[in-house]
């Protein structure tokens, strides 16, 4: 009876396995929401921070470290019932700043960690830590931000920030993160690859309450942090710090420049700012006053200025007519006969004319040289010449980007044939439109790092290396890029600098420089005034010297804007510099003190309204002081991995250190 | 006579290596989902479920010995005897009980053990049905019987509710086989399933679509299956009967899923049709359990190392939610595989059931073979989101003494009466 029904049953039973099997197979091999890793509940992916590397200078000094700090984050869904008024009140946050974030972090996911508070120093942490036990949902993470103990080179170093939107979106390897800090400007930038290092990936199990189970497949996915490589550069703090000082009240620039190695002594532009103002939370509340006070602190001068030279060009114009033959150190032009002023001084030979910054000798320089060919037509020969000329004064760095090793170098400008063809029109210009080339002024522009550039060409007789800030990338000496360090040949002989070097020389001594403002006991300074000429105001105060005068170690150029003559303010202040580096200590403290005391006023802050917004000091005291441990130099490296639950700082591994990119 | 038989022989091998088999697998995946791999211990330490299981395998072949040596005319004999002692003691557990988790079916023994009657309540019931059915001149499709038959089948579910159990109560729908076997017309079963393809359609749709839907259904078989001299007024009005009282059900049901359910069963119902409604609250179980599975992919992420299983990210692991841990760790091929097993099981105990000369063994034999059908179809069905999470083991895989021994003996009883199917009670 009813025996059919045997294989009814049998089929409904078959019927469901075989439909779980297809609803298996769909889950298991068709859907592949959960087949990755790390989108599971119970995996938790941790970001390993690498502590980003720090900046060193020449001597071992630090310049900018790490701050350990605590950001906060958020999980909304753990957020339960919360006394939102005693939270605000622990925090010093608004009540409407905690809506308003709260409600993104929502929006954001409710299950994910959103950063809800950023910086927290350790004191802070310490004192809210107990009492998170009642705010679940709230978990912190080390972090860190920038310090600079130096308190120098803000513009050189450049600051960090938050990467940007278009940068986030613009990148072609998926590195960063939204909200992820990278170097905005100056070194922080350039050498953002070698200071970030590399972000880890672990991946740790959890049980359901969230706590840590150990890591997953032993670690097989997870990529290990490796800490940012340290800076070594090339600067002297000391110089450095000597000329923020002398600079106190004045706007302008200062660059030294070892000859031999293109190295960087100093390099500072200002009116100064600290800056650790820039750094962590400080940001917000300082960078609108910087980026609007009229003297423009966060514009770096040295490099991506635009001065005219000046006198200090007529260096450039003596070398090239040595060169060409059309004069000699003998030459003798007389003052006057020319469209030019002369200051008044005795006539003379080439030395005479360095010493005194004679204009109508240059004057007549360039005449000779524009002159020097066959044509007599002056209208085809300044073409001509115009065009030798430019090839040599290119040699110089002119009208070209040196290379130093920062994100933004300005070209100048150094014209050519075309440019007055251009203006002009072919052929429809002769000597007589471009002579104020001969003394610096007219239509060429430079940075003061190819004055300081020129001042180590002189002191090197004839070639400059590439200007560059750092020597050590991870370790002292090496990682450094060989266009970093490219020796570049001006073609200009030897003995024709010598003609101009005596001339420096007395210009110090005896000349340009009054009031033996530029005497330096047992040091013999050859230099070089220049007043390059403003639209409004007065001149721009510039100074180049390199010493001693044999076997040199020290070029520089310093600027100081509306400063007036070249000889007064500028001189001085490179001459502190020189003995500063040279001697390592200050004799001369009557000329220190002038040049504490001095205070000038652009143009610029005057029509701003008189009195110049000053920029804020920030108090010695409320600077962080570097908190990270990491070894000053990686002679002791360590192999372990540190690990705590939340972030992990990874300390640098020899290997990662030594490999250069 | 019938003492004579080597039992060794007449035992159905197949079906006990079938059975030690999934016992054995059961056994590693319940070492697997209480492994910890930051602190290691032995499969056999019984200071965890694995190892516990081990001491309930163990036991299970002294119940096993004693099953088989015992005269099998006693299942037969005092097959109403055990019922109502088993009755009784459902009742008693009402009161003796200690509360676990709100239900009060377990009955402690001495310290360590609890047993749960309600997992044994199922094998009298089958022997007690078994018994009645298979009585001289007993016919299911008259209705004095079937109304008898159905109370020996209802009655111990609703002692376990009483106790709270209602998943256990629940597998006692699976008796709905073997009286369809035994003669039930066909119509009741197929209602039962039409009723329940309805029920998860108003689920998942609006009642007024469902409704419509059943209209159209009704329009087509009118047109389309009947022919046109069936097409009677009198059938017209049937037609229209069944669509009236299906609306109806639908109707019923929309005001039972959320007017007389409890709140935690609406959400157990309501978190199967989405279980995102309430990821870390109801939805909890179903949203771990299906992350799980799908995790395991093709091949799995090999034996011991599951993520999702470890750690109680699914609750119940090792007792109820024991397939997600071979779905993780064995991937589609285990899961498959077991399913397999379990199907090859039920069409080997299926078999010997018809072969029996006995009615008796027959009908005790479908009883086995729906109990764990329905285990099955539950059990598997939450933990891939086909069905709403219902708290009743997998039958041999499972962590838990009761359901183990239960299951084996079920099991085992009827290895015994097959072992002499040759002899008619």
């Amino acid at each position: 009876m009813f025996q059919d029904r045997k294989q009814i049953i049998l089929s409904f039973f078959f019927l469901v396995c075989t439909i779980y099997a297809l609803r298996l197979f769909y889950l298991q091999v068709i859907d592949d929401t959960y087949h990755t890793i790390g989108s599971t509940g119970a995996l938790k992916k941790e970001v390993q921070i690498p502590l980003r590397g720090q900046i060193y200078d020449r001597n071992g000094k630090l310049l900018v470290a790490n701050v350990d700090v605590y950001d906060m984050y958020v999980t909304p869904y753990k957020v339960k019932q919360i006394d939102t008024t005693t939270f605000c009140r622990l925090f010093n946050i608004t009540r409407s700043y905690f809506d308003s974030t709260m409600t993104i972090a929502k929006s954001y996911s409710r299950n994910r960690a959103t950063l809800f508070l950023r910086q927290l120093s350790k004191e802070d942490y310490a004192r809210v830590a107990d009492a998170m036990v009642s705010f679940p949902g709230f978990t912190f993470e080390l972090s860190f931000f920038r310090t600079y103990p130096a308190r120098t080179m803000a513009n050189a170093l450049g600051y960090i920030g938050e990467i940007s939107k278009k940068a986030h979106e613009a990148q072609e390897v998926e590195y960063y993160r939204s909200g992820d800090y990278v170097g905005i400007t100056g070194l922080e930038k350039q050498y953002e690859m070698d200071l970030r290092g590399r972000r880890g990936v672990k991946f740790t199990m959890m049980n359901v309450h969230g706590e840590n189970k150990g890591s997953y497949s032993n670690g097989e996915y997870d990529t290990l942090a490796v800490i940012g490589k340290n800076l070594f550069t090339t600067v002297d703090v000391e110089v450095q710090q000597l000329a923020d000082s002398l600079f106190q009240g004045k706007t302008g620039c200062a660059v030294a420049i070892e000859p031999t190695t293109g190295e960087i002594l100093a390099m500072g532009s200002y009116p100064y700012y600290d800056p650790n103002m820039l750094s962590g939370k400080q940001f917000s509340k300082y960078f609108k006053e910087l980026y609007k006070n009229p003297d423009k602190p966060l514009n770096d001068r040295v490099a991506t200025g635009f001065f005219r030279p000046g006198s200090t060009f007529k260096l450039v114009q003596s070398l090239v007519a040595l060169q060409l033959g059309s004069i000699t150190p003998q030459t003798f032009f007389a003052c006057g006969n020319a469209p030019v002023k002369c200051h008044g001084h005795p006539s003379g030979d080439l030395h005479n004319a360095v010493r005194y910054s004679c204009n109508p000798y240059f004057y007549h320089v360039f005449r000779k040289t524009m002159s020097a060919t066959p044509e007599t037509n002056p209208f085809k020969a300044a073409p001509i010449m115009l065009s030798k000329w430019h090839d040599m004064v290119e040699k110089f760095g002119y009208g070209q980007k040196l290379g130093i090793d920062l994100p933004s170098e300005s070209s100048g400008l150094l014209p050519d044939v075309k440019y007055y063809d251009k203006r002009y029109g072919s052929n429809q210009w002769k000597f007589s439109n471009i002579y104020s080339l001969s003394i610096g002024e007219g239509e060429i522009s430079v940075n003061m790092l190819k004055m300081a550039n020129l001042a180590a060409t002189i002191a090197n007789r004839g070639y400059w290396v590439t200007p560059h800030l750092v020597r050590g990338v991870g370790q002292n000496g090496k990682g450094v890029l060989p266009e970093h360090r490219e020796v570049h040949r001006t073609d200009i002989e030897p003995r024709h600098f010598e003609a101009i070097i005596g001339g420096m020389q007395d210009a110090v001594e005896r000349g340009t420089v009054g009031g033996g403002a530029g005497i330096v006991e047992g040091i013999e300074i050859c230099g070089k005034t220049g007043t390059s000429q403003n639209k409004k105001g007065k001149d721009n105060s510039i100074f180049i010297a390199f010493a001693p005068r044999y076997n040199p170690k020290i070029a520089i150029a310093v600027m100081v804007q509306n400063a007036g003559f070249g000889g007064s303010v500028a001189a001085p202040i490179a001459t502190l510099m020189i003995e500063k580096y040279l001697k390592r200590k200050i004799e001369r403290t009557d000329i220190k003190e002038r040049m504490l005391n001095l205070s000038i006023k652009t143009v610029e802050a005057m029509a701003a309204g008189g009195a110049a917004k000053t920029i804020p000091v920030i108090k010695p005291e409320s600077i962080s002081k570097p908190t990270s441990k990491v070894p000053v130099a990686p002679t002791k490296p360590k192999k372990e991995v540190e690990t705590s639950v939340k972030t992990t700082f990874i300390k640098p591994k020899e290997e990662n250190l030594n490999k250069t990119k | 006579m019938a003492r004579d038989i080597d039992i060794r022989e007449g035992i159905d091998w197949t079906t006990v290596w079938l059975y030690a088999a999934l016992v054995f697998f059961g056994w590693l995946n319940i070492y697997a989902a209480v492994y910890n791999p930051e602190n290691p211990i032995t499969i056999f330490s019984t200071s965890h479920n694995a190892g516990k299981q081990l001491l309930f395998i163990s036991s299970t072949f002294v119940l096993i010995l004693i099953i088989l040596f015992v005269d099998y005319k006693v299942y037969d004999s005092f097959a109403y005897i055990f019922y109502g002692f088993i009755i009784l003691l459902l009742i008693a557990t009402i009161f003796l009980a200690t509360e676990i988790k709100g239900s009060r079916s377990w009955i402690k023994l001495g310290s360590t053990f609890s047993l749960q009657p309600a997992e044994f309540s199922k094998i009298f019931t089958s022997l007690a049905l078994a018994r009645f059915l298979s009585t001289q001149g007993v016919n299911i499709s008259k209705v004095r019987d079937a109304i008898v038959a159905g109370l020996l089948v209802f009655v111990p579910p609703i002692i376990i509710i009483l106790q709270k159990e209602t998943g256990s109560a629940l597998t006692f729908a699976a008796f709905i086989a073997v009286f369809y076997r035994e003669g039930l017309p066909g119509i009741y079963p197929a209602l039962g399933i039409a009723l329940a393809i309805l029920f998860v359609l108003v689920l998942f749709f609006d009642k007024f679509y469902v409704v419509a839907g059943l209209a159209a259904v009704c329009g087509l078989f009118w047109y389309v299956f009947l022919k046109r001299y069936e097409r009677t007024r009198q059938n017209l009005v049937r037609l229209g009967g069944v669509f009236i009282i299906a609306s109806a059900f639908v109707f019923g049901v929309k005001f039972f899923t959320t007017n007389v359910l409890q709140p935690h069963q609406q959400k157990r119902i309501q978190v199967l049709v989405n279980p995102d409604s309430d990821p870390l609250g109801a939805g909890w179980n179903v949203t771990q359990s299906r992350v799980a599975i799908s995790s395991g992919g093709v091949i799995g992420k090999g034996y011991l190392q599951g993520t999702q299983t470890k750690f109680d990210f699914v609750p119940e692991q090792s007792t109820d939610f024991i397939f997600c841990t071979v779905g993780e760790e064995w991937g589609f091929l285990g899961s498959v595989i077991v399913i397999l097993f379990f199907a090859a099981l039920l069409n080997r105990i299926i078999n010997l059931a018809e072969k029996q000369r006995s009615k008796f063994s027959r009908i005790y034999g479908y009883c086995v073979a729906s109990i764990l059908f329905f285990h099955l179809l539950v059990n598997i069905g939450m933990t891939i989101g086909l069905m709403p999470v219902i708290g009743i083991p997998l039958p041999f895989l499972s962590y838990g003494g009761s359901s183990l021994w239960s299951f084996t003996i079920l099991l085992f009883i009827f290895l015994k009466l097959d072992a002499h199917r040759s002899y008619k009670v």
